[in-house]
């Protein structure tokens, strides 16, 4: 229950393996929740760098969001990172944009 | 289970005006296994409903801070469904062990997937089992071409059910089929006519039971191949289902990262997603379920249900193309494989 709102907590996030232990019955034993989500943000890097961002894990609960200006957002989760980019950049995160599409591709051959 | 003891089952009815929701829900009632329902009903209709756990709920909407339509919360849904726990903890309710809410025949039933789905209290309490709609043979052309209700409430569906087909002309029964196919594919289709329409595999045969899981993966693993895209025009008729096929172990942390972005920037055209998946790290595949913005937590299937390993993911979306989707995936799942090896000397057998 967090005790600011007193609102019971939600579930862990349907991206999280560690937070849905049945569905990944190999992986969750074997990948700590920590390095999933290390993990999960430095495979958000150059997604995030494409709109001239970054992402940070923080003490394990959210992620730090930041823009090349200073401009920062706290996130629980990726459901929430996507919207917090578009405030921050004033532009729309589609997994469909040819130019990311692009720029990631170099990425993975590097 | 969840932390408060095992989730009590909801199916949501829902199909347009007329199409015979209530007449469904009073056969599925008088069965005797499904005595211990309680009935949430949106809309009180000319079909009596004779159930000793009835509710009548109020339709309002609270529409949430990010503004989308399908991530409304229903608070009316909400007051009841904390309301029937409460009398039921007390006492004051008999144990109903499962809750079936009947939606008014207009009512889009996203939002009431989402507050179950999200709300704090209830999520704890509840599960979502399936969304069954009705489809009216008769009347279904009519409806469809005047009202994108009637596309949206076949799309969401995990079970479709064909009503009034005793009266319906073949040539719009075939019809009908036809549009049931490119809107849902992976929905089965049901006909209500049909004297042994079973509750079980209506109501209970969802994701959450382990064999039901494998029936379900059966029906994936079977539209394998991308459907025909088909140009039309007017209501719901750009909407088309359609497999997308990925060869090869998906990294679950870069197909998360993908899915989240493309449902955060196409929500509102990705009506339904139901995936089998091949996860990098696991041996048996993993079954992903979402409505719109809203995904389903995964879950395990203990076997493969044929000898291929492919993702298969159906989509049913409202204009997106399959080969854009694939090749997008293929692209963010490419950010994890490891770097290839230059100049690498072929090692001799041993």
């Amino acid at each position: 229950m967090c005790s600011l709102c007193g609102v019971l907590g939600g579930r862990g996030h349907w991206t999280e393996s560690a937070a849905n232990p049945d569905a990944f019955p190999e992986r969750a034993t074997g990948v700590p929740r920590r390095a999933e989500r290390q993990a999960r943000a430095r495979l958000c890097q150059p997604i995030l760098r494409h709109h001239g961002l970054t992402l940070a894990e923080w003490g394990g609960q959210a992620y730090i969001l930041k823009s090349a200006t200073g401009r920062t957002e706290l996130v629980d989760n990726l459901s929430e990172l996507w919207a917090a980019a578009e405030r921050l950049t004033g532009r729309p995160c589609d997994p469909l944009d040819e130019d990311l599409l692009a720029s990631l591709a170099r990425t993975a051959d590097r | 289970m969840s932390l408060y003891g095992e989730a009590i089952p909801v199916n949501v009815i829902t199909g347009f005006l007329g199409s015979g929701k209530t007449t469904l829900l009073q056969g599925l009632l008088a069965a005797p296994d499904l005595r211990d329902c309680a009935v949430l009903v949106n809309e009180l209709g000319e079909v009596g409903l004779d159930h000793q756990l009835l509710d009548h709920v109020a339709e309002s909407t609270l529409l949430l801070e990010n503004g989308c339509l399908c991530c409304a919360m229903r608070g009316d849904l909400q007051g009841a469904l904390r309301d029937l726990f409460d009398r039921r903890e007390r006492g004051e309710l008999p144990p109903f062990r499962r809750v079936v809410i009947e939606t008014s025949g207009l009512a889009d039933p996203v939002p009431i997937a989402f507050t179950i789905l999200s709300e704090p209290v209830i999520q704890h309490h509840f599960r979502l089992s399936n969304i069954v709609a009705t489809i009216d043979a008769v009347n279904w052309a009519a409806q469809s071409a005047r009202h994108p209700q009637w596309a949206k409430q076949a799309a969401v569906a995990d079970r479709l059910v064909v009503t009034k087909t005793d009266l319906a002309e073949a040539g719009a029964l075939a019809g009908l089929d036809a549009e049931l196919a490119r809107l849902n594919a992976a929905a089965p289709r049901l006909s209500a006519d049909s004297a042994r329409l079973d509750p079980d595999a209506l109501l209970r045969d969802d994701g959450h039971d382990p064999a039901a899981r494998l029936a379900e993966a059966g029906r994936l693993a079977a539209h394998q191949a991308p459907l025909a895209e088909t140009a039309r025009h007017g209501h719901g008729e750009s909407i088309h289902s359609f497999a997308l096929v990925h060869d090869g172990p998906l990294d679950w942390t870069a197909f998360g990262v993908w899915m989240t972005m493309l449902l955060h920037r196409h929500g509102d055209r990705v009506l339904r997603i139901k995936g089998l998946l091949n996860v990098a790290g696991e041996t048996s595949p993993v079954l992903i379920n979402g409505v719109q913005h809203i995904v389903h937590p995964p879950r395990h299937l203990a076997a493969w249900p044929d000898d291929s390993r492919a993702s298969r993911i159906v989509f049913i979306t409202d204009g997106l193309e399959e080969a854009r989707l694939r090749a997008s995936l293929a692209t963010f799942n490419a950010l994890t494989a490891p770097a290839t090896p230059h100049a690498m000397p072929a090692q001799p057998a041993l």
